[in-house]
Formats: C-alpha cells, structure tokens, sequence
C-alpha cells in the first residue's frame, strides 16, 4: 500500500510537470541551473567525460541519437524522424533528420554520427562511451587498431543510417547516454573542441569559466520550432549543499538538488514546499555481498540480514524519507520492476532461525566497507549495527573515501560494501550484473552465480520480442530478490527543488539534474538579468 | 640584497624536488585511482576494458620510479603534464584559476591587515581598555571560527538577510562577489595580525629608547610614529608574510563554498578525482607562491631594519 501511494505520488509529480509546461511559455529571459557534484566541469567534450555532472552542460550543448522521455518514461528518437528493425533485430534503419545543424551552421548527415562512433572507439585514447558503441557490430575491431571503419554503420545517403548491432539489445540504451553525442569532425579538429564545444543542442556555448560556470546562449536554428524558449542558460558550479541552499534562498539560482536534511526543511517550509519535484531515481542502493566469503555463500545467511535489518526505520529516520524501500534490484521506473513486489518483513526472530538453519546459531563477524555518505554510507552502517547484534553478527565497519569503494568491490577485497548502484535504465544491463559470466570487474560485485538466473538472462538476451523479454527479466529480477545476493536497502528518491518562476522542469529518473533545457521557460517574475 | 635573492632562489629547487617526490610517493600509497574516482557516487560506470585502456594511456601502469623520473624530466622543460581529467595541458588548466586565486589572496590579506594591525595597534595604545577587550575578543574569535561556518554567516547575514552581496560565484569578476570570500578567508590572519600587533607594540612601548624619547619630551604622537611603528613592524611583516604565503593554501574550502573559480578549488577537485598532474601542478603553484612571498619578506627586512644584515 505504501508503496502503492509513493509510486502514485510520482505519478501526480511527474503529471504536475507536464501541466506546469502546458501553460503558454513565455520566451526570452534566462534559466539558472545548478551543477552539484563538482566543484568543477571535467570536460565539455562529450566523448571524454562519463561523469554526471558534465552531462548537465551537455544536454544544453550537444544532443544524442535517442532522448529519454521522462514524461512517457521511455527512449525516444532524437536526432531521426524514424528507425526501422529488421527482422532477426540486429540491423536498424535510421531516416535521419534533415533540419538538425552544428552551431556553426552546418547541417548535420549520416556522417557526422559514424564519424563520432568511430572516434569514440578509438582505442588509443580510451574514451569512456566505447561501452556503449561496443555493441555495434566491427566497433571492437576499431578499438584494437584492426580496422579504421566501425562495418555495421552504413551510410545509405545523407540522412539515412543503417546500423547492425552484435547482440539482439535496444541501440536506444546506449545512443541517448550524453557521452555518445554527434559531434562535427571539422571542429573537433581544430584541436580546442573542449574550450569551444560546438554541438546540436538548443543552446550554443557561450562562455566556461572554470569552477565557476558555464553560460550559453540561444541557438535559433534548433531543429525543434520555437524551442528554446529562453534567450540564456547558465549552469553554476555549486558543490557545497548549505552554499546552494542560501543562494536558492535569496533567489540566485533557480535549482537546487536537495540532500535528506535540506529535504525536511524545504518540505516543512510553507513557500519552498510548493517547488519540489521529486523522483524514483534508478540508483539502488545496497550492502553488496561477497559470496567468496563464506558465509554469504549461504542464501540464508543473506535472507537473515534483509529480515534483521528494519529498513523502514532506517529510511524514515536517517534518509528523513528521501528514498524508496528497494523490493527488488531492479528500480520502480525499470520497464521490467514487478510492482507485485513485497519487501522483506522486518522480523528477528525469522533471521535467527534462518542463520541458526545456516549452521550460524551463534552469529558471525564481517567487515563492513564504507563511505562517508550520509544516504548510503557510515550513518546508515552505524543503525544497522546495532540491529544485527540483535540477531548475534557482529558488524565491523571500515571506512574509506568513496572513489574507493569502486576499486575495492571491483578487486573484490570486500567481505561486504554499502554503495549505491546506477540500476537503469536499460534493464537487461542492469541484471547482467547477476550473470556468471559477467566478472567481478564489469559490476558482477557478488560474485554471483546460479544457473537458473542464467538461463532466464539467457533467455532474455536472446528473445526479439519486448514484451518476453520483460517477462524474463521480471522474473529473473523476483529471483535475485529471493536470492538476497545484496541487502535491498533502497531506491534514490531525487529531490530537485525549483523556483516559482520555472516551468517545464521534467522529473528525469535516470538523473534528475539532467534537464531538456529547450522544454524549460522562466516568467517575467525571474529576477535573473 | 642581490646575495640575499641568488641564495633564496637556489633553495627553491631542492624545496620543489622534496615537494614533488613527496606528493608523488603519497598518491603512490593512497587508494583508489582516478579511473574509480570517475564512477562519481556511483552515477557512472565505467567498462573495465575502457578502463585498461585508459590506465595505460595515462601511463599508470608504469613503475613509480619511472613516472617519477618522466614527470621530473618534463617538468624541467616547462610541462606540468596532461590532466587525466580534462586532457589538457596542466599549465593551461591552472593559468586561468591563478588571477581568480590571486585577487582572492590580495584581497583577504589587505582586510587582514587593515584591520587586523588597526585593531592590535589601537589595544596596545590603550591596554585594559574598552577597545582592548573588544579587539581581543574579536582576535580570539577570528582564530577559533572556521572558514566555513564563518563564510556560510556571512552568506545569511550579507547576502540573504541584507540583501547586500550576492552569495556566491565569481560574478563579472569585480568587488561585489569579492568581498565576502575575502573577509572569510582574512579573518584568520586578520585575527592573528590583530594579536601580534598589539604584542609588538606592547613590547615596543616599554622599550628603553621609547622611555628616552619620551624624556627628551617628544611628543606621544612622534614617539609612535618614529619609534614604536617601526620597530614593531618587523614582527607584524613577519606574521604577514607566513600568513600571506600560506593563504592560497588555505583557500581551498573558502574557494569551494563560494563557488570561487581559484587553484584551491582545482586542486581539491582534482585530489577527489584522482587527477594527479592536477594536483601536483597546484601543489607546485601554491609552493612557489609561498616561497616567493617569503623571499620578498626577507628582503622587506633589510628596507624596515637596516641593523638586519644577511651575512
């Protein structure tokens, strides 16, 4: 029921964005967005840079192959009219747009995208998208140095691009991440693209100022009619949550992510409690298990430490509700999420019995690796401490920077970590996780390994048909759940606080300070200049 | 004086030499790598290949050894390296936060000793006095706040009850986004410039040739300003030159609550991704700013204080 009524009330959010940007938009003016996780940008050339943070920059400059749709909650085509499947589902047939143009005035052709691919599998220089473009069939052989051309993508004529995958997967999951954006070959060239990005987005570059901002300005020969709506963007480099809450505050910025704290305030605050807009975000956060430890080899051992642990308690509490209980790996905006599902019941009694049946009456001692986090790190690890003592395992907790984490779980060095993982939006990704022959390097973090949950991956992998295909990872998604390889603690709730002047904000799950800019328009009542 | 300069600047080398090897070997033993400090919170993944590739890109495979002598061997021809980060070049990344860093610096030392020196010359003047109290409260104060509680006052007071300042970014570079920043990261020296002051002066004051001057019947007003002003000052230039070359150190957090676009801000950027031609470059930076102001300091000695003689 409770999560009935959360999932209803993303819903209601979401469909309040879409009313908000339904009132005649006003053009001109300018939009103040935040970037959060920095202090400052990496790069401003796409291809280079994986991080969250560029990307809020990027979906003002550049612009991908496909977009995701926040208010449908799907992938939609970008920079294409159109795409046609061919029948074994490994060759799509892209028409392309024909009124797309680079900010310096030059149309945009099938070119364009293959060239981009192509440079991005460039192996010497490792760019970070190569993961993405890898499923395109002859990308690997760019990427090792033994051919010079990506051969599943064909030029048919100008706007038409035929693209053949290796595996049967949607070419959409990949082609609307930020890093993949089509970029044009003669300014990259030039060999200064990062201090002068020229893209496809709705705004051009204007001006970076290193730890500082980015400004840009409108782009009138974007290729959606009348969008953007405002004359400029400026993206401010704000990393400290209590500095951004006093700039919202005093009206400087017109965003602002909140983190738990800030989320009580901003809730409770009768003029701030109307600009909210919330969303599951596809991050699941957990205690990963390693099953090479011995004890967590043991399927009961884990169910105990999910019915030890009272996670509603601990959401409630310490995350000050800014989350979802997880009732599963995949997260509630996953197209495969089994909205049947129940989490499990806080009940102390069951894990004692469940450990005592594991050959652990007594209990057992791990090691507990965190980070400082406050929504996934030593404050949570320290509630839950307590609670497994009830139970006779002795946590002890070891704490270490958070760019650590990555390497430790990835070396597998860990008896357990707590960490939050980016469990979207492609579904299939996310449960390959899960799947023996994925490696403990490439997220396989557990260790994981069990034929059954095998062979529906398999399955799903293999099968043309989406609507099987959820079916199967739905229930290979129920059977991680009852496997309890991770201790299902929960899903991101995004809060993004904005100003009353703002309109057309979209509650984006797959990150929520990722914005369409040209969907978003200021009234006359912004102060900003 | 000429001697004085060749000898300071023959021990900047052997100084920058320890600095490096130190950093170097630090971030040898640190965990973690720039690669998993891209996963960001959990908000990126990154594919293992992707990664091999990039680690030997960068070169961090190589033996420590070898990196060491390969960074030394171009840091003598000018290069600072390529970012891992930005994959630019080192110098290019810090030459633009350096004014930013700059103006900040200047600017807090100016408030620090405008009125940290007033406040400490004022108490001397009159010890056990009302001024004297307040001055001392404010000095203690100033020592014990930090930046950042300070700086975040600062934003409610100026920016969001008074409306004055804005509260934070670089603005069009000019006074108004300064002033804030400024007094945050002054408040420290100005606190410590406030009490070695007051105690040079205090010193001064009870000096023999203060009291032989005052016999001779010189006014109160030319013994301050011939006698105790000057010879006070050697302690207080002292403390601001310590002060003054650690302070661009010391802005790293101001410069990231203030969203301030200088080398502190780059530098514990860069620490948290992993991005050590980054860090090593502003290491450097911020080394060279400190030695350069001590060397200045040395030479103002011998200006002030003709009997200070380097031998």
């Amino acid at each position: 029921m409770r999560k009935l009524l959360s999932l209803t009330a993303v819903a209601m959010i979401a469909f309040g964005g879409v009313a908000a940007a339904q009132e005649t938009p006003r053009k001109g003016g300018t939009i103040r967005m935040t970037a959060p996780y920095a202090a400052s940008f990496g790069s401003l050339d796409p291809h280079t840079t994986p991080r969250a943070q560029d990307d809020i920059v990027n979906k003002a400059l550049q612009r991908t192959l496909y977009n995701w749709d926040s208010k449908e909650g799907k992938l939609v085509l970008e920079l294409a009219k159109s795409v046609t499947p061919s029948e074994d589902g490994l060759t799509y047939t892209y028409k392309l747009r024909d009124d797309a143009y680079f900010h310096n005035g030059r149309k945009m052709t099938a070119d364009d995208i293959i060239w981009s691919y192509t440079r991005i599998m460039d192996g010497s220089k490792g760019y970070p998208a190569a993961r993405y473009v890898r499923i395109i069939k002859g990308a690997v052989d760019v990427e090792k140095g033994q051919a010079k051309e990506i051969s599943g993508l064909k030029k048919i004529d100008d706007f038409t691009l035929e693209m053949t995958l290796t595996d049967r997967v949607d070419p959409g999951y990949s082609f609307f991440v930020g890093s993949t954006a089509i970029l044009p070959k003669e300014e990259v060239e030039k060999g200064n693209y990062a201090n002068n990005p020229v893209g496809l987005g709705p705004f051009k570059f204007k001006e970076h100022l290193p730890g500082s901002r980015v400004v840009a300005e409108r782009f009138d020969k974007f290729y959606k009619p009348g969008k953007p709506y405002a004359d400029k963007l400026e993206v401010l480099i704000m990393a400290e949550a209590a500095a951004r809450d006093v700039a919202f505050r005093n009206k400087e910025i017109d965003t602002s992510i909140l983190g738990p704290a800030q989320y009580v305030a901003y809730r409770e605050d009768p003029q701030l409690k109307n600009g909210i807009l919330e969303v599951a975000e596809m991050f699941t956060r957990a205690v990963t298990f390693n099953h090479s430890y011995k004890p967590f080899a043991d399927k009961r051992v884990r169910q105990a430490i999910n019915h030890a642990i009272d996670t509603d308690l601990i959401i409630k509490r310490l995350v000050k509700d800014k989350a979802y209980r997880a009732v599963s790996w995949l997260p509630i905006s996953a197209t495969a999420f089994d909205k049947s599902a129940k989490p499990y019941a806080f009940d102390p009694d069951k894990a004692k019995k469940l450990l005592a049946e594991a050959g652990y009456p007594n209990g057992f001692e791990f090691e507990l690796t965190t980070s400082q986090n406050e929504s996934w790190g030593l404050p949570i690890v320290e509630a839950i401490i307590p609670m497994l003592a009830k139970v006779g395992i002795k946590v002890k907790p070891k704490l270490v920077e958070v760019t650590v984490l990555t390497d430790i779980a990835m070396k597998g060095e860990h008896q357990a970590y707590i960490g939050s993982n980016l469990t979207g939006p492609d579904s299939l990704t996310t449960m390959r996780c899960y799947y023996s022959k994925t490696p403990r390097t490439a997220c396989n973090y557990t260790g994981y390994s069990n034929p059954a949950f095998d062979k529906l991956f398999e399955d799903a992998a293999s099968s043309i048909d989406p609507a099987k295909r959820n079916d199967l990872l739905r229930q290979a998604n129920n059977l991680i759940y009852d496997e309890a390889p991770i201790w299902f603690f929960n899903y991101n709730k995004a809060v993004l606080a904005y100003q009353p002047w703002i309109h057309g904000l979209q509650a984006n799950p797959t990150e929520i300070t990722h914005q369409y800019p040209e969907d978003i328009w200021v009234d006359a009542k912004s102060p900003a200049r | 004086m000429l001697l004085v300069l060749v000898r300071r600047l023959g021990n900047v080398i052997p100084t920058l030499l320890a600095v490096i090897a130190l950093v170097f070997l630090l971030f040898s033993v640190l965990p973690g790598s720039f690669i998993s400090g891209m996963n960001e919170d959990g908000r990126s993944v990154i594919d293992p290949a992707v990664m091999e590739r990039m680690r030997k890109e960068m070169g961090l495979d190589d033996p420590l050894y070898e990196r060491f002598a390969k960074y030394v061997g171009k840091l003598a021809t000018g290069d600072l390296g390529t970012s891992f980060r930005t994959r630019e070049p080192v110098t290019k990344l810090i030459a633009v936060r350096v004014w930013p860093s700059l103006k900040l610096v200047f600017a807090a030392m100016a408030f620090a000793i405008l009125v940290g020196v007033t406040l400490g010359f004022l108490a001397a003047l009159k010890p056990g006095s009302l001024i004297d109290t307040v001055s001392m409260v404010t000095a203690i104060s100033g020592l014990s706040l930090s930046q950042f509680w300070f700086g975040l006052m600062l934003m409610y007071l100026f920016a969001l009850t008074l409306n004055w300042l804005p509260s934070f970014g670089y603005g069009d570079g000019g006074l108004r986004n300064l002033i804030l920043p400024a007094i945050a990261l002054g408040v420290g020296p100005m606190a410590l410039l406030a009490r070695t002051t007051r105690a040079a002066v205090l010193d001064v004051l009870n000096a023999d040739f203060v009291r032989t001057a005052r016999s001779k019947g010189m006014s109160e007003r030319l013994v301050v300003k011939w006698h105790v002003l000057r010879n006070a000052l050697v302690l207080v230039v002292t403390i601001v030159g310590l002060q003054f070359g650690s302070l661009m150190g010391q802005a790293v957090v101001v410069e990231k609550l203030f969203a301030w676009p200088g080398v502190g801000s780059l530098m514990v950027d860069s620490v948290f991704q992993r991005d050590m031609p980054a860090v090593q470059g502003c290491i450097l930076m911020i080394v060279l700013f400190f030695l350069l102001i001590n060397t200045l300091v040395d030479l103002a000695y011998v200006v002030i204080d003709p009997r200070i003689r380097y031998g």
